[in-house]
């Protein structure tokens, strides 16, 4: 997956950054403590910016490298910020079948961005994800936590309507 | 005095569906109607029929009710609960596949749970996951205080080989064996590490047992540790799970608080304790090599084998990875017996399976089945058929790693060999149902897309082959296969099956050989004849009259932006197909239906 640098500015807070701390000291002594830590940076942070990843690498004693290519690995790490509005479409293959695929069009179209993208005024934020296992509600599309199951490409308009 | 138990099904389906929220107004209404003291509300794990979801069951009568609404809970509180009527209307009206219908008030008399054995599931929609104490009542932990103070670690592995159990991830290894290699390896240290990274599409039965019944799978893992001397374990579970994790972190303070995990459990000296690591979104890391690599907070990429984890695994310790249903099955087999277990399924392959049906099938859900089942039994008899009087086209099984089965292997027994035999594979027991709307190059496509994606590049032949591939079937959906494209496929996914580095690599062409040899004539219709027979694929999609219907009204020939259509007035149009551009404008002004995109 490509992932490119952000090019939003760094705005972490001083409360961000010793939560931080606080997490690797809790994670620092145990084995393979690098995942968990980013999970937390990324809980944190909303997303893994450059800066944090030079924190944690500092912290850790490894080199920055080492952090970038574990944040660059996993589909769930990102290193750009997120809308406050993330609509995921779920593109399982159960989903996929029962026709995500004229749904993902339809949100891009209603939003003028692209999967992976993010509006300007950060609002929202589209991406696809894996299979949410809830395959008995296919398709299914969510705003943040909030699950719209059996959906079709029409309900699109509302469902963003009513955010 | 409790005199009624309602079960709420908190699966991440029904959850999904307003479950949580149905729970908390009938505790509420319990309270109003004044019932809070005879009536307990149970949240349980899956039931498995998701498509009925929310599901609530009432017991002692077992009255099933489906598709609950908050607004229906007052009528159940009043009627059924302190009345004792059955509220009608909220009882699932049963579809025959002959086309008639009848209520099941009963859950296991319906059409889906007749055919269906549970083992693995078998505390999934029964017991509370929350409470430890609901698992202890049905024999919970029983089968460790068995091993731990009536065997020795090789009599519990020698039962496992007797059982004759295979793994229920995907390759179908025998689970008996992988344990005799870790018992065999020499360490200090070993692990025991559970494979929840469920990442196959469309298949969650991982999930709904972590959700439904945890402590089956840290009994498991403890039996599994003292078989092989390991006393630490790790459980690899998907983050985009919250509920399961939720629950397993529950399950695991709880056995603790209990004593049955940590420092000598049941006082023999036996010593196990559990971890979770969450996983961020890689579905390589389903791959066992890939998987140690990553809860060791490194890239999750995978390594040749051998050394396999039994010899050399998670922090270079012997290490044995087992699968969340292979594990759930554990304590039932050393409580029963492995010749209990040997009288279900076929000759190689003992047991059930679950599968988890999906996609154009009736009864969506969690089934699970003896091995030696028919698809078409699974398919119809207990999936309900096809809605929308479609035609069956094909079943996927084994997510990106397997293929696409058509009608004529619906009578196959399935098991691991047979899967394997007919081009897919068992996986981990997605089951996807496609019916004539979906165009099967295009679900190559789309597995295609997915591996593309995830594969991590280590390997060059899955990095680089599988984007080639992805690049055939892209130019032959849009309209510009040409001659010699099936053959450039076939010959690239024998070299990606033989050269890749791990599984992920090795199955990753298996939807597109399967698609080839059932469905050739679909490939041969997109490159030779430009035409997408299931309509799918949009750029070979075109837009004709249907001459019998249309009464030469005019109006799309207006509407038409290119001036393609033609006809005179009261007369049948034509589409002059070199000018069309497909917007599809005509089709919705036309009154008769008479325009179609095909």
């Amino acid at each position: 997956m490509a992932k490119k640098k952000s090019s939003v500015p760094f705005k972490g807070t001083k409360e961000q950054e010793t939560k931080l701390y606080e997490s690797i000291a809790a994670h620092k002594h145990i084995d393979g403590c690098l995942m968990p830590i980013l999970q937390d940076a990324q809980n944190i942070y909303g997303y893994l910016p450059i800066e944090v990843q030079k924190m944690i690498a500092d912290a850790l004693d490894i080199p920055l490298s080492e952090v970038y290519g574990v944040a660059t690995f996993y589909g769930q790490f990102s290193l750009s910020p997120k809308g406050e509005y993330v609509i995921s479409i779920c593109t399982g293959t159960a989903c996929y079948v029962k026709g995500a695929k004229p749904i993902v069009d339809e949100v891009e179209k209603e939003l003028g961005i692209k999967v992976g993208e993010t509006t300007e005024d950060g609002k929202f934020s589209i991406q696809d994800t894996r299979c949410l296992g809830c395959c008995g509600l296919a398709p299914v599309l969510l705003v943040n936590e909030k699950v719209y199951g059996r959906i079709t490409e029409k309900d699109v308009k509302g469902i963003l309507e009513e955010i | 005095m409790i005199r009624s138990h309602v079960l709420i099904c908190s699966g991440s389906g029904c959850t999904s569906s307003g479950s949580v929220a149905i729970a908390k107004a009938l505790t509420e209404e319990l309270k109003k109607q004044g019932l809070a003291e005879e009536v307990e509300v149970v949240k349980t794990g899956c039931f498995g029929l998701c498509a009925l979801g929310p599901i609530m069951i009432i017991y002692p009568e077992g009255t099933f009710y489906s598709m609950v609404t908050e607004a229906d809970v007052p009528e159940i509180v009043s009627e059924h609960l302190l009345k004792g009527r059955i509220v009608e209307r909220l009882v699932h009206d049963e579809k025959k596949l002959d086309g008639t219908t009848e209520k099941v008030t009963n859950l296991n008399e319906t059409q889906f749970y007749r055919k269906q054995m549970r083992l693995a599931l078998r505390n999934c929609g029964v017991i509370n996951p929350e409470e430890i104490d609901e698992y202890i009542a049905l024999d919970g932990y029983k089968a460790l205080g068995k091993v731990l103070t009536e065997m020795t670690p090789a009599e519990v592995i020698q039962l496992m080989l007797d059982s004759g159990i295979r793994g229920r991830g995907g390759a179908g290894f025998p689970t008996g064996m992988k344990w005799s290699f870790a018992a065999k390896s020499v360490s200090d240290k070993k692990y025991v590490v559970c494979n929840a990274d469920e990442g196959d599409p469309g298949a969650f039965m991982d999930r709904s047992i972590l959700e439904g019944d945890p402590h089956a799978v840290l009994e498991a893992m403890a039996i599994a540790g003292y078989a092989i001397g390991a006393d630490e374990g790790y459980i690899y579970v998907r983050a985009e799970y919250p509920i399961a994790v939720q629950r397993l972190q529950i399950a695991i303070d709880q056995a603790r608080e209990y004593g049955l995990l940590g420092k000598d459990i049941f006082s023999t000296g036996f010593n196990f304790d559990i971890h979770l690591r969450f996983g961020a979104g890689a579905f390589v890391c389903g791959e066992e090599t890939a998987l140690l690599t990553s809860i060791e907070g490194k890239r999750g990429e995978p390594h040749p084998r051998p050394p396999f984890p039994a010899v050399k695994g998670l922090f270079g310790q012997p290490t044995i990875v087992n699968n969340v249903e292979t594990l759930a099955n554990i304590p039932q087999i050393i409580l029963k017996g492995p010749d209990w277990f040997r009288t279900i399924g076929t000759e190689k392959s003992k047991g059930t399976k679950v599968f988890a049906l999906g996609g154009k099938i009736t009864n969506t859900g969690l089934v699970e089945v003896p091995m030696g089942t028919t698809l078409r039994e699974i398919i119809y008899d207990i999936g309900g058929g096809i809605p929308n009087g479609k035609k069956f086209k094909a079943a996927q099984t084994g997510g990106p790693s397997g293929g696409c089965i058509p009608a004529e292997h619906l009578d196959t027994p399935i098991d691991y060999d047979s899967l394997m035999a007919i081009g897919s594979m068992m996986g981990s027991g997605g089951l996807i149902v496609m019916d004539e709307d979906n165009c099967m190059v295009d679900i190559a496509k789309f597995f295609l897309e997915f591996t593309v994606d995830e594969s991590c590049g280590k390997c060059t032949p899955c990095r680089i082959g599988t984007r080639r591939m992805l690049d055939i079937l892209n130019k032959i959906t849009s309209g510009n296969g040409e001659d010699g494209d099936i053959e450039k496929l076939e010959e690239l996914a024998n070299t990606i099956k033989a050269s890749a580095l791990c599984g992920l690599g090795q199955t990753a062409p298996n939807p597109i050989l399967s698609t080839l040899r059932y469905f050739r004539d679909e490939y041969e219709a997109h490159i030779y004849e430009k035409r997408c027979p299931a309509g799918v694929c949009k750029a070979l999609a075109k837009i004709t009259i249907i001459e019998d219907k249309c009464k030469g009204c005019t109006a799309c020939s207006r509407v038409c932006p290119v001036g393609a259509i033609s006809g005179s007035v009261k007369q049948p149009h034509v589409i002059d197909q070199s000018k069309c551009i497909k917007c599809g404008a005509c089709i919705e002004k036309c009154k008769f239906g008479a325009i179609v995109k095909k």
